[in-house]
């Protein structure tokens, strides 16, 4: 079983203290219950439908028909969806740990009590959360730009020639520019509202000890929030496969760069919406989904088993 | 706002486990202008594209092309670029307003309840099945949302949903982080004492809730709402797939149609109408954040509290 934990969770907790036996009855059926049709009719039905849906494949002649495991086979020969998967890979290699490491930065700058101004800064740097991916790819997309943006300006003003930031080369970059920017706040809050509760007394006796404060964050604040590190990069995984929204809106301005299969998501959204292949779409949607699961499971089993 | 304000209305038991800071850290440690600064770097980073966006909604569509993005044109037309924008197109973005209101009110709404009634069985019911349900909902959580999207877009289109408001609505129903949320959060601030005390005053388990618990849970509820008032304002992949009707979309929607547009052979320009409706956009959700930041942060912490 995973036991992946949401992200505000620090660790995940012990379960709360199991009822008494003598109140076991149906009785919480009928405060869950709404919850769980809808979750069975959005998340358990479409999951079973899509795998009924990657075993047929629908023919010109004869309709929908069963090809058993065909699908599978192309899409573990398709080239463009692998490309996608290596993309992907590869933004999340490097976007994450900056993401996680600057936003790891800020909460423990935050927890020091050594900043000025210190609720002024947490919620400043978390407000881009409230931002909808679509307004801050959009706002970067235009600040980007050669003509509109800074980067226009910058040149102009300084006669210099930056590089296109929408060019091929670069917009993989700039896409990772943007959703650090939407999500290092919200990480921030996960590990700062993790570090609030490690119990001050550990602190007192480090002091005592006579712990430095760099010897205090690797021996003491990092291990306490190791929970809320991992959980927070699972998610960050997560949302790296599931990457649509940041190249999709981007694509209007970097036509060139930005591919319909530019990520695994993108070309399942091709496929279905602007080829109608439903069938071979739902395939690749499910591949996806095991890679990410597997990926998630391992970070989380690897990230609890360190030092535990 | 004081910085203890994160511990002050957590749930009385956990209280006294959180930190008020100047009290009790060690040594007080001194304030770091170094470190300060490093933060304002930070900031800078955080704050200049919402300051572009602000500087820019007050340029005309010519304005945009010839001056620096970090300065002001000469002609200062963000009055106009407001009623522009309400009004290009039939007034398309204020409907484009009441659509996304409609779907927070009862996607965010509709998954604040469940949340809420789930998180509190779980918390304070042993039902048959527990076990299965928080195995599967948290599994579930895994499962990359948008693989999901094509076989939902399928089935919901059989029933006759797409292009309905309820095709957005009923899939932001479901949050299974609100559950989880609410589910810690229930377990904590509800002593089961006082239930049992309910019960034994006669007091059936529909009053019970209402009257015992529900008020209790209040902090977890406004944390639950703002966060998932936050992924129904934002959300653009699932009205993106289900919706073709432009006056059905919510804001993130036609604010990206409308940036297209200027793609399409014979389409407007109207760059500063979509920064402006950016704007328009995000302001809601932000002073939403700042005004009830005391409770979301208190909620927050709350979960994240362990034993």
């Amino acid at each position: 079983m995973t036991t992946l934990q949401p992200p505000a969770a620090a660790q995940p907790r012990s379960a709360p203290p199991p009822a008494r036996k003598d109140r076991r009855s149906w009785t919480g059926w009928g405060f869950i219950g709404p919850f769980v049709a809808v979750f069975a009719l959005v998340f358990l039905a479409p999951i079973v439908y899509s795998v009924y849906l990657s075993l047929y494949r629908n023919q010109l002649i004869g309709g929908n028909q069963f090809v058993g495991l065909d699908n599978y086979t192309q899409a573990f020969k398709d080239e463009q969806f692998w490309d996608s998967v290596g993309r992907v890979g590869l933004f999340l290699v490097i976007q994450v740990p900056i993401m996680l490491g600057i936003a790891l930065l800020v909460a423990l700058a935050l927890d020091s009590g050594r900043l000025y101004g210190k609720s002024f800064f947490r919620i400043t740097i978390f407000l881009p959360y409230a931002v909808p991916a679509v307004v801050a790819t959009l706002m970067w997309g235009f600040m980007y730009g050669t003509k509109y943006g800074l980067v226009g300006d910058i040149n102009s003003a300084f006669g210099t020639t930056l590089p296109n930031l929408l060019s091929p080369d670069w917009v993989l970059a700039s896409i990772g520019n943007i959703v650090t920017w939407e999500f290092v706040g919200y990480n921030m809050l996960i590990f700062y509202s993790a570090l609030r509760v490690v119990p001050t007394s550990l602190y007192e006796a480090a002091e005592i000890d006579g712990a430095g404060q760099l010897r205090v964050i690797t021996s003491i604040k990092l291990p306490a929030i190791r929970g809320a590190i991992v959980i927070a990069t699972i998610f960050s995984i997560i949302g790296s496969f599931q990457l649509f929204n940041e190249p999709s809106i981007l694509r209007p301005l970097a036509l060139n760069s930005i591919t319909t299969d530019y990520t695994p998501n993108f070309y399942t959204y091709s496929l279905s919406f602007n080829g109608q292949q439903h069938n071979y779409s739902a395939t690749v949607a499910i591949i996806m989904g095991v890679i990410t699961m597997v990926v998630a499971y391992a970070v989380q089993l690897r990230g609890m088993r360190k030092g535990a | 706002m004081t910085t203890s304000s994160v511990a002050t209305p957590a749930p009385a038991k956990s209280a006294p486990r959180l930190r008020t800071p100047r009290k009790y850290s060690p040594g007080r440690p001194k304030r770091s202008k170094l470190l300060t600064a490093l933060m304002a770097l930070m900031v800078l980073y955080t704050v200049v594209p919402l300051i572009w966006l602000l500087i820019n909604s007050t340029k005309t569509q010519a304005g945009l092309a010839d001056s620096n993005g970090l300065w002001f044109a000469n002609d200062f037309a963000f009055w106009d670029n407001i009623r522009d924008t309400f009004t290009y197109h039939d007034g398309i973005f204020g409907r484009w307003l009441l659509n996304t209101l409609l779907y927070v009110v009862l996607g965010a709404g509709g998954a604040t309840l469940l949340a809420v009634l789930g998180g509190y069985a779980l918390a304070k019911f042993s039902f048959p099945g527990k076990r299965a349900i928080f195995a599967v909902v948290i599994g579930a959580v895994a499962v990359p949302g948008t693989a999901l999207a094509v076989p939902t877009f399928l089935m919901f289109s059989k029933m006759g949903l797409t292009d309905t408001p309820w095709a957005v609505i009923i899939p932001s129903l479901v949050s299974p982080f609100g559950l989880y949320l609410m589910w810690v959060f229930a377990a904590e601030a509800i002593p089961t004492e006082l239930l049992e005390a309910a019960r034994m005053d006669g007091a059936g388990e529909v009053r019970t809730f209402f009257q015992v618990s529900l008020p209790l849970l209040a902090p977890g509820i406004v944390t639950v709402l703002l966060f998932t008032t936050v992924a129904t304002w934002n959300n653009y992949f699932l009205p993106l797939i289900m919706l073709k009707d432009p006056d059905w979309y919510p804001l993130t929607l036609g604010l990206s149609s409308w940036s297209s547009q200027a793609q399409t052979i014979g389409g407007d320009v109207i760059f500063n109408l979509v920064i402006t409706g950016s704007l328009l956009t995000i302001v809601p959700l932000i002073a939403v954040f700042l005004l009830l930041q005391k409770y979301w942060q208190s909620g927050l912490a709350a979960g994240s509290v362990k034993e």
